[in-house]
C-alpha cells in the first residue's frame, strides 16, 4: 500500500467549498495590506473534500497507536487514553468558553482547574501547583527557573546543578536552558546514584540534584533520605523529574521523599495523550517556601469564588499565553475522579505487577544487566544477540514485523544495546504473553536466520528508513 | 572490527598517530560502527587548549550524541573541516579521511598512559 502527499491529488480549480456570493462591499486587500499583501497565491493543495478525507484516512489506517495494540515504549508511558476522558473535553459548557471572558461566567472550569491542582498537589506531598507549563521539559524548565528565582533572592548565586548520568537527557538540557552548568555523576554498579560520589560533588555552588525515582532504569532509589539530606546540608534543592511518578503514584509521594520541586507529565501519568509533538502538560509543583516564585496568575479562592491572581510579586513571571493547555488538564482531572485515590494506587500495582512479569520472562533470553528489583519499567540488553551480529535496533524492526511496537531503545545510555521495556497497566496477560512470545521468537530467529532479521522489517507499509540521509539533508520543504 | 597498527588508543575509543610533536586524533573502527551513522560533528577551535580527556567536542549519530575526548593534553593546531559537510567520513574511514583534530603535545609522555593496537583488541573484546 502507497499513499500519495495530499499536494499530488492537487488538480487546477478543483475546490472542497463553495462560498454563497458576496454580499457586503468588496474591500481593496492591497489599501489595507499595503506590502504586506502576497505577490503570489499560496501554492496549498486544490483538492475536494472527499480527496481530503480519504487521504488522512488512508494515513490514519496505516497508523499505529496504543489504540492498536502494546505499545511498550520506556520511559514515555505510553498508557491507554480512556474514551470518558476525551467525551468530558469535548462538552461545549467546558469548551465554548473563551479565557477573556469574566470570572464568573467561568467558575465551573475553574473549579475543575483548582480541584486539579489540589489533587496532583495530594498525590506528590508538595504544597502549591501551577498548571501552566506545556510538557514536561517545560516544566523542568520552570522548575529550575523557580530555584534560580530563590537563590537570587537569598543573594547566594549558586552556578551549578547536578544531574546523574542515567537521568533524561531532558534533565541536563533544562538545566542549561536556565543558565546552570551541568555536572554530570556516575551511577554505581546496581544502577543508582551513589551517596559517596554525590557527596564529593556536593557543595556551595550547587543549586540543585535533579533527580528521577524510580531511575530509567525502573529501580527505586533507596537512600533517597540519604540523598537528600547530602544536598539539603549544603543548602542546595532537590528537583523530582516525575517522568516516573506513576510507579509510585499512591504509595510514596515526592514531598515525603524530601524533594522541593518537581514537574508531572500529564501524558505519561494521568492518562492524556501523547499528540504528534501536540499539546501536552507539564505541571509544576513546590513545597510551601518556593510557592511565591511560581508563575502568575495563581488560580486562587476567596470564599466561593475562584479568580486568577496577578499580585505574585515574586513570581518568575508567565511561562504559557493564557493559563496553559486547558483541554490536557481537563482530561487528566477526567482520569482522576474516574478512577479516585484508590484506584490510581491499583494503577500504580498493575503497572509494577506487568513490567515484572514482562521482565521475569524475558531475562533468560536476553541480557539483564541490573538486576535490583524493579518497578513499572526495566531495561535489557541486547549483547547477547549483538554477539551474533543482530543489534538491537534490528531486534526493534524485527518487532514491527509482528504488529507489535518496539520498545525504547539506545536508552539510557549506561546500558549497551539496551531495550527499555514498560508495558503500563492496561495491558492483559494475553497481550503481555503475545510479547513475551514475540520477543521469544526474535531471539531464535537471531540464531537461525540472522540475515533475515537484520533485514526487518519485511511486512510494513516502508521498509527501513534512511534516518542518516535525512538528517544529512532533511528536506522539509515542497 | 579492525584496529590499526602503530596507533596508540584510549578508553574513550579515539585513535593516536603520533607525526612528531604533533598527533593526528580520530575515533577507532569500532567507536563509529558503535555510534551508527555520524551526522553531525563539532570540533574545537584551531588554538584551543585542554588537559588530557578533555571534552573537545560533539559526534552526533542517528543513535546517539556523544562526547569526543582528547586523549592527550596539548594545543589544536588542525581541524578536519572537511568533517562539517561530509560527517559520513568518520563511517567510511575513521584511521584516514575520518580523522578529527591534530594537537599540538604538551606532554608527550601521556602516551605511555594510552594502549596499543593489541592492548585495545584486548579491551574492547572485554567491554
Amino acid at each position: 500500500m502507497d499513499e500519495k502527499l495530499i499536494k499530488d491529488y492537487s488538480s487546477p480549480g478543483r475546490k472542497g467549498y463553495s462560498l454563497p456570493p458576496l454580499d457586503v462591499p468588496e474591500k481593496d486587500l492591497n489599501a489595507g495590506l499595503g506590502n504586506y499583501l502576497r505577490e503570489e497565491p499560496l501554492a496549498l493543495p486544490e483538492v475536494s473534500e472527499v480527496d481530503v478525507v480519504r487521504h488522512y484516512t488512508a494515513l490514519s489506517e496505516m497508523n499505529y497507536g496504543v489504540d492498536s495494540g502494546i505499545y511498550p515504549l520506556g520511559s514515555c508511558t505510553m498508557k491507554y487514553n480512556p474514551k470518558r476522558n476525551e467525551d468530558l473535553a469535548r462538552i461545549p459548557e467546558l469548551t465554548q468558553l473563551h479565557p477573556y471572558q469574566k470570572d464568573d461566567q467561568l467558575q465551573g472550569s475553574l473549579e475543575i482547574l483548582h480541584d486539579l491542582k489540589n489533587y496532583l498537589a495530594e498525590v506528590s506531598g508538595m504544597d502549591a501547583v501551577t498548571l501552566q507549563p506545556a510538557s514536561g521539559s517545560h516544566g523542568e524548565f520552570v522548575g529550575l527557573m523557580i530555584i534560580r528565582k530563590y537563590f537570587e533572592d537569598q543573594g547566594d548565586l549558586r552556578k551549578k546543578v547536578i544531574v546523574p548520568d542515567s537521568a533524561h537527557g531532558t534533565n541536563p538540557a533544562s538545566a542549561a536552558m536556565a543558565g546552570f552548568d551541568v555536572i554530570e555523576i556516575k551511577s554505581n554498579e546496581r544502577g543508582m546514584v551513589d551517596p559517596a560520589a554525590l557527596r564529593e560533588a556536593m557543595n556551595e555552588e550547587v543549586a540543585a540534584l535533579m533527580l528521577t525515582n524510580p531511575s530509567t532504569l525502573g529501580i527505586f532509589e533507596k537512600d533517597i533520605l540519604e540523598i537528600a539530606d547530602i544536598v539539603h546540608e549544603k543548602g542546595g534543592l532537590l528537583y523530582y523529574d516525575g517522568a516516573n511518578m506513576n510507579a509510585v503514584m499512591g504509595y510514596v509521594r515526592p514531598g515525603d521523599m524530601n524533594f522541593d520541586v518537581l514537574h508531572f507529565n500529564l501524558h505519561k501519568t494521568f492518562s492524556t495523550p501523547h499528540g504528534g509533538g501536540g499539546p501536552g502538560s507539564g505541571p509544576v509543583g513546590v513545597k510551601e517556601f518556593l510557592a511565591p516564585y511560581l508563575p502568575y496568575p495563581v488560580l486562587s479562592k476567596s470564599e466561593d469564588k475562584y479568580f486568577w491572581d496577578y499580585a505574585k510579586e515574586k513570581s518568575i513571571g508567565k511561562v504559557h499565553s493564557f493559563y496553559g493547555n486547558y483541554a490536557v488538564m481537563l482530561r487528566a482531572w477526567a482520569y482522576m475522579v474516574t478512577v479516585g485515590g484508590p484506584g490510581l494506587k491499583k494503577t500504580t500495582e498493575n503497572a509494577v505487577i506487568n513490567a515484572n512479569y514482562l521482565k521475569t520472562k524475558l531475562k533468560e533470553t536476553f541480557e539483564l544487566p541490573y538486576g535490583e528489583d524493579s518497578l513499572h519499567e526495566f531495561v535489557l540488553s541486547g549483547s547477547k544477540q549483538k554477539k551474533e551480529g543482530v543489534s538491537t535496533l534490528n531486534i526493534a524492526k524485527r518487532l514491527l514485523d509482528y504488529d507489535q511496537y518496539a520498545p525504547t531503545i539506545y536508552f539510557p545510555l549506561v546500558v549497551k544495546e539496551a531495550l527499555m521495556i514498560e508495558p503500563t497497566e492496561t495491558e492483559n496477560i494475553e497481550t503481555l504473553d503475545r510479547f513475551i512470545e514475540t520477543m521469544l521468537n526474535i531471539a531464535r530467529e537471531i540464531n537461525e536466520d540472522p540475515e533475515m532479521v537484520k533485514n526487518s522489517p519485511h511486512t510494513t507499509v516502508v521498509r527501513r528508513l534512511d534516518e542518516s540521509q535525512a538528517a544529512r539533508e532533511p528536506d522539509l520543504c515542497w | 572490527m579492525s584496529t590499526k597498527e602503530g596507533l596508540f588508543y584510549s578508553e574513550d575509543h579515539e585513535w593516536v598517530k603520533k607525526e612528531g610533536k604533533i598527533v593526528v586524533i580520530g575515533i577507532s573502527d569500532h567507536a563509529q560502527s558503535e555510534l551508527g551513522d555520524v551526522v553531525f560533528a563539532e570540533l574545537p577551535e584551531v588554538d584551543e587548549e585542554f588537559d588530557q580527556f578533555d571534552n573537545i567536542g560533539v559526534l552526533e549519530s542517528v543513535k546517539a550524541v556523544s562526547d569526543i575526548f582528547t586523549p592527550l593534553s596539548g594545543k589544536i593546531i588542525e581541524i578536519n573541516e572537511e568533517l562539517l559537510n561530509a560527517p559520513e567520513k568518520i563511517n567510511e574511514s575513521p584511521f584516514d579521511e575520518g580523522w578529527l583534530i591534530k594537537l599540538e603535545m604538551s606532554d608527550e609522555s601521556e602516551l605511555d598512559t594510552l594502549m596499543d593496537s593489541e592492548q585495545y583488541k584486548a579491551f574492547i573484546e572485554g567491554e
